[in-house]
């Protein structure tokens, strides 16, 4: 971390916990739980949205001074759409399986609230370098989280981790179940409720 | 025919909800739902919004994008399917324009209910995803208007219970870190729950 300064690093390394995107900005929690059945979706997720949300924001920033003011979102919104759509013909040609498992998750980062906050809040102020940091940084955090909720719904729902039982058989000989609720949707909103809760305690945070 | 539809829109409000089942449209939830009044209204601008970008996409999908759409254009090859993505945004970006003016100008008294909400629903996820929904799933025109307005009849159900149940939460004791975010994330879980009690009805 040397070669940053000490301003990138902040930029970088802030949005990963003590302002994460999901848990404290409230961003992006559309997309997030509907990947998070298993691990593996969930890093797949991840790539796409580090991808999407570093290039819209140096891309943003590039031209953040020959925007119109008045048009702003729509261009936001079509350099946003172009790079899903990037990203998806490349999952198609060479993860297919995985982009049928993610469906159209995909192309719901474009209406990623995290792509679209970034872009207006930090790209469209700073130099295309620190607008870059900080859209790796956001998605990272983004990651982080998705990651933790789905590392909990695989290993509870399924016995299994990144697709390897880690529930040794035994367990099920004796009588241990897998707990259904944990695949469906109400396991995802609760972990993240959780997870929320702890982070929030360690990082001592409160709503009014 | 009409139990096909039917048992389409019940599927899309209770069985296979929009925002408890595929977590659609859930930014907007989380802001909006501390207040009954307004998500009334922003729940009734989204079903509005759906049942008209439904088959408006449906129909730009199949006549333009689709591979093989453009035939009548004499253009059998082309398959311009890739631009799905841009394309949709860009017509509910533009029907969500032309509702605001259409509505400032013969009905003044709605605009002045849902009017501050539209410009907010252009980047819902629930808008975009139900039309990417009728693509992957194949739905007629017919179809997808049912199952856009059912999807959004669902949202607002969702928005309408959260902000009733949110109401009520002022008056009760919740830990101080679980406030806001993460008690409304625990009680969408328990309302989730209770959706999926529809599930397995048939008509």
């Amino acid at each position: 971390m040397a070669f940053l300064s000490k301003k990138s690093q902040t930029v970088l390394k802030d949005p990963l916990m003590n302002n994460n995107p999901i848990t404290l900005q409230v961003l992006g929690i559309c997309s997030a739980l509907a990947v998070t059945v298993k691990v593996d979706t969930a890093v797949i997720m991840t790539l796409a949205v580090i991808f999407v949300l570093s290039m819209s924001n140096t891309l943003i920033s590039l031209i953040r001074n020959f925007i119109p003011a008045r048009v702003r979102i729509i261009i936001q919104l079509a350099v946003i759409a172009s790079l899903v759509i990037l990203c998806d013909q490349v999952l198609r040609a060479y993860m297919y399986d995985m982009s049928k498992q993610l469906s159209v998750f995909v192309g719901l980062i474009i209406t990623n609230c995290i792509v679209m906050g970034r872009a207006e809040a930090f790209a469209m102020q700073n130099k295309p370098g620190q607008a870059f940091l900080d859209g790796v940084g956001n998605a990272l955090g983004y990651g982080i989280i998705l990651i933790a909720v789905s590392v909990f719904r695989e290993i509870l729902g399924s016995g299994t981790l990144y697709g390897f039982q880690v529930i040794p058989t035994a367990f099920y000989e004796s009588g241990y179940v897998n707990n259904g609720l944990m695949v469906l949707s109400p396991g995802a909103f609760i972990i993240l409720g959780l997870i929320i809760w702890i982070q929030r305690t360690v990082y001592d945070v409160e709503e009014k | 025919m009409l139990e096909h539809y039917l048992s389409l829109i019940t599927k899309a409000i209770f069985v296979e909800n929009i925002l408890l089942a595929y977590f659609l449209g859930m930014c907007s939830f989380l802001a909006i739902s501390n207040k009954v009044q307004t998500s009334i209204g922003l729940g009734m601008a989204v079903t509005f919004v759906l049942t008209i970008t439904a088959p408006a996409n449906w129909l730009i999908h199949n006549y333009f994008l689709k591979a093989g759409a453009l035939t009548w254009l004499g253009l059998p090859n082309v398959d311009l399917s890739y631009l799905n993505f841009i394309v949709f945004i860009a017509v509910i970006a533009a029907l969500v324009q032309l509702v605001e003016m259409i509505m400032d100008k013969f009905s003044p008294a709605l605009y002045y209910n849902l009017g501050i909400f539209l410009p907010l629903i252009a980047v819902n996820c629930s808008i975009l995803g139900g039309s990417l929904f009728l693509v992957e799933r194949d739905y007629n025109l017919m179809e997808s208007t049912v199952f856009g307005f059912g999807s959004g009849l669902g949202w607002f159900l969702a928005i309408a219970s959260m902000s009733a149940i949110r109401h009520r939460l002022r008056y009760s004791n919740v830990p101080p870190k679980l406030r806001g975010l993460g008690i409304t994330m625990l009680l969408t879980g328990l309302l989730s729950m209770a959706f999926m009690a529809f599930s397995g009805i048939d008509l």
